[in-house]
């Protein structure tokens, strides 16, 4: 029995909460080994305890059977672990030749021997099948490409214990087959892999054991060809997941939002969303299905106001707001769940109450006068996290930085939601969220829709955009491709309107 | 929150005495008793009522500029332009006071008014032009502070020259001077003048802003976040032009501090130090307004006692100096202490 790594009983506490409450994790040499856990479960802390970013409070590391004291993440290079982070850590400026090399510089004499890296970098590259270009810049790159520059990363420092905290969250569907094909490369290779994810299937398709936590603590570790993905989710949240969303018919009523002939530009200055028309209902959900980068963003942005519409119109129940403000917009019904949620979504060092007040704090009674009041903003706040489940160390006070990544989800969800919009845009809504809280948030998508208020999805994942939309638009190259119906479609008619092949042309 | 601000307190507190301890080592390579140079450095700040209240007039310009320094901050602007606004403000506030023979009640206050707007004004431009054109403020505000400069050269000599100088403008009336006779006697003598109070008004109105309204949300929100404050439907160039004119008032009012209470009138061809002096009270106080109060008066004291402590020892004042720079480089490198403070927590919990 040959474990590359062993965590033994390891305990890690934040104020306020048990992050990891004796959890043994042990991973064979050679193996994908799967974490799963529900939202806050303590999976991203306990590897970044492997990862040597923090100290555990009581507990063991083995690493090939070795005791090891992991004191920063220096040492746990020297030991051969490497981790790629949920949100990367890139230069954008710099090439991914000098991201990569950054830190342990190749010299000859006094200067940077950038060409013997790249040509190492090159082979690398070449050997695990990741079709990297090292002189390209990080900001003329794809986030799919991002990611394999931070597993060179990894490979460049010798690592072959390797760490992936959600990777898949932030890719195409495209994208995650081919990281899927590049983690088989280098399990050939020797290597090892701990994998965290919350796509049951991924697990299914790729891991070969398992290791469930929850609430911090280990549930157990399982063969995954043995397991049902159905028991997965059940050890991971305690109870039976409905993975199937269940609604009755939709009933449309008068049109909310209404898009006409719109154009917007992108950020490279060029039409990024071309004479787009739209038309959503009271209580309806409409799904926008698409390759990443096909003009979701701007289409959103433009509604929500965040961008200029070069040409077209932009009603909201009848009054055109083409013009108006973001805050009139929102003050009109319009709730918009961001697709980055660091960077749109929360203001992370603010604490979750002043997060949660983000769109209300300028209206009685959580201010008056122009000053706050402090009491109510706390009682809405408590409201929004008891509704949504949204679990941290101290509440409503944490700062929004110290939750987990689901939990902050949870808690932009809760804060768009509890407004009551008239239409709620909500784009890839359940991104990193784990099946129990996915279940939730969908039910709470048709519950909007079923109490007459309009709902605009948008995300990269089909079987999302198929099970929870009423009709469906697929978007391909700024363009509106067609709409078609939910239940009158499937996956294949949907993949291929969203290559640019119209509804007419496949029949 | 309260544990992270305690935190910086904490760090705060380390780096002046890491300071100080570095100034104790520099007394000691010179050849003196750094327990006697203290001594003396603190007796010559408070060792009389007088002396108080110099100590607290040096400090009053640094509360104001600090202040400005660290709302700026706290919205996610650097603001170095504090010296041009506070020149702005004591020159608008001198003009004032020289131009007009209305009765104290009336002059001073519209003096002082004056200098708060002069002040705006000189941060007003740098915020236009950062959020209109996307111009950094560090750059506009440093020309900004030149404006100033040649403002002054030009219109002291040409409408408010004194008597015998050319470089520097006629002495302000009593009545236009924040000094009154009632303090003075009350710190028998000392420098001390109504700026004070001024100051300590304004410490507590900016500490309401920040925390207590929409406002400060909104700017706050502004400067950790700009993309997440948009999407909510704040107005980030709004905010950035408000922050910045708040700043600019506040190192205006500074100014006033300066030109018509601790002197009693203004020289030509001199940038204030307090202006630059107030990104190291900012830093030191931790960005927070009874921090910078705070880390202000430390500085007054030290500056005010430093001249003692070289009367009555062999040491030259420079160390004074040199203890405030080694202050703020610790608070610079206030990560490493953290890092250290940590470790040493770690390690003291390990021991028992
Ligand atoms: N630096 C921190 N300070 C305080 N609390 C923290 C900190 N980091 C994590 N926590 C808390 O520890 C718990 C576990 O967080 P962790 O990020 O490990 O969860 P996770 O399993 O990765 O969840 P997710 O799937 O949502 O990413 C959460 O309740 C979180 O609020
Ligand atoms: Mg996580």
């Amino acid at each position: 029995m040959s474990f590359v790594v062993e965590m033994l009983r390891i305990r890690k506490e934040f104020p306020g909460i048990v992050a990891n409450d004796d959890i043994t994790l042990q991973v064979k040499q050679g193996e994908i080994h799967a974490l799963l856990g529900e939202n806050g479960a303590g999976k991203s802390t306990l590897m970044s305890i492997l990862f040597g970013l923090y100290q555990p409070d009581g507990g063991e590391i083995r690493i090939r059977g070795k005791q090891v004291e992991i004191s920063n993440p220096n040492v746990a290079n020297d030991l051969g672990i490497g981790m790629v982070h949920q949100h990367f850590k890139l230069v954008h400026n710099f090439t991914i030749t000098e991201n990569i090399i950054l830190g342990i510089e190749p010299k000859r004499g006094l200067v940077v021997d950038k060409k013997a890296a790249s040509a190492k970098i090159r082979e690398l590259s070449e050997k695990y099948g990741l079709n990297v270009d090292p002189d390209a810049k990080i900001e003329d790159v794809s986030v799919g490409m991002q990611q394999r520059v931070e597993i060179l990363k990894m490979l460049y420092r010798n690592a072959d214990v390797l760490i992936f905290d959600e990777p898949t969250s932030v890719l195409t569907p495209q994208e995650i087959q081919e990281l899927m094909k590049i983690m088989r490369n280098l399990i050939a290779e020797g290597k090892s892999i701990i994998l965290i994810t919350h796509k049951l299937k991924e697990i299914k398709a790729i891991a070969d054991r398992c290791t469930v936590i929850r609430r911090g603590r280990l549930i157990g570790t399982v063969d995954v060809a043995e397991t049902s993905e159905a028991r997965m989710a059940e050890m991971m949240v305690g109870r039976e997941v409905n993975f199937q969303v269940v609604k009755a018919p939709a009933k449309p009523g008068k049109v909310v939002l209404a898009v006409e002939n719109l154009s917007v530009l992108n950020n490279r200055k060029v039409l990024g969303l071309k004479d787009f028309s739209l038309e959503v209902r009271a209580g309806e959900i409409v799904g926008v299905a698409g390759v990443d980068g096909n003009g979701q963003v701007e289409l959103v942005e433009a509604i929500t106001g965040m961008r200029r519409a070069e040409s077209g119109k932009i009603m909201l129940n009848g009054k055109d707001i083409t013009e108006a403000s973001v805050r009139s917009r929102i003050k009109a019904g319009i709730a918009h769940i961001p697709e980055d949620r660091h960077k749109h979504g929360l203001i992370l060092d603010y604490s979750m109450e002043d997060n949660i007040a983000l769109k209300v704090y300028d209206e009685p009674p959580y201010s008056s006068r122009g000053l706050l009041n402090r009491n109510e903003i706390r009682r809405y706040a408590q409201t929004v996290i008891e509704e949504f489940d949204v679990r941290s160390g101290q509440g409503a006070i944490s700062v929004a930085r110290s939750l987990s990544g689901g939990n902050q989800q949870k808690a932009i969800v809760g804060r768009e939601l509890a407004q009551n919009p008239e239409l709620l845009i909500a784009v890839q809504p359940t991104r990193g969220l784990d099946v129990g809280a996915i279940e939730y948030i969908h039910r709470r998508l048709v519950e909007q829709r079923d109490k007459g208020k309009a709902v605009l999805l948008v995300s990269l994942e089909l079987d999302e955009i198929l099970s929870v939309s009423d009709r469906i638009a697929v978007i391909n190259n700024g363009e509106l491709v067609g709409i078609v119906q939910a239940d009158e479609t499937d996956e294949n008619e949907i993949g291929l309107m969203m290559a640019g092949v119209k509804r007419g042309d496949i029949r | 929150m309260k544990m992270e601000l305690n935190k910086e307190y904490v760090l705060a507190l380390i780096a002046v005495v890491l300071g100080l301890l570095a100034g104790a080592i520099l007394m000691m390579l010179t050849g003196n008793n750094p327990l006697q140079g203290y001594y003396f450095l603190i007796r010559g700040g408070l060792m009389s009522i007088e002396r108080v209240g110099n100590t607290l007039a040096t400090a009053t310009p640094l509360i104001f500029t600090g202040l400005a320094v660290a709302f700026a901050f706290r919205t996610g602007l650097f603001n170095i332009g504090a010296a041009g606004q506070m020149l702005a403000g004591g020159l608008c506030a001198t003009a004032i006071g020289l131009s007009f023979a209305w009765p104290k009640v009336i002059l001073l206050p519209t003096a002082v008014l004056g200098a708060l707007i002069a002040g705006a004004l000189w941060g007003f431009v740098p915020g236009y032009l950062k959020s209109r054109f996307n111009v950094h403020e560090v750059v506009s505000s440093i020309m900004m502070n030149w404006i100033a400069y040649w403002t002054v050269y030009y219109v002291v000599p040409g409408y408010f020259k004194g008597p015998y100088l050319e470089t520097e403008s006629r002495k302000i009336t009593e009545a236009a001077s924040l000094k009154v006779a009632w303090l003075t006697k009350m710190f028998s003598g000392s420098y001390i003048n109504l700026g004070f109070f001024l100051a300590v008004l304004a410490v507590i109105v900016i500490a309401f802003i920040l925390n207590k309204t929409t406002l400060g949300y909104e700017l706050k929100a502004v400067g950790f976040n700009r993309h997440a404050a948009e999407y909510a439907g704040i107005r980030s160039n709004r905010n950035i032009v408000i922050s910045m004119m708040i700043s600019g008032a506040l190192a205006g009012l500074g100014g006033a501090a300066f030109y018509i209470g601790y002197a009693s009138n203004i020289q030509i061809g001199v940038m204030p130090s307090q202006g630059f002096d107030g990104i190291a009270v900012s830093l030191l106080g931790a960005n927070s307004p009874w921090g910078v109060f705070f880390a202000a008066v430390f500085f007054g004291l030290l500056h005010s006692g430093k001249g003692f402590m070289n009367a009555m020892t062999n040491i030259p004042p420079e160390i004074a100096d040199s203890i405030i720079a080694t202050i703020i480089y610790f608070a610079a490198t206030s990560i490493l202490i953290e890092r250290c403070w940590d470790r040493l927590k770690k390690y003291l919990r390990g021991a028992k």
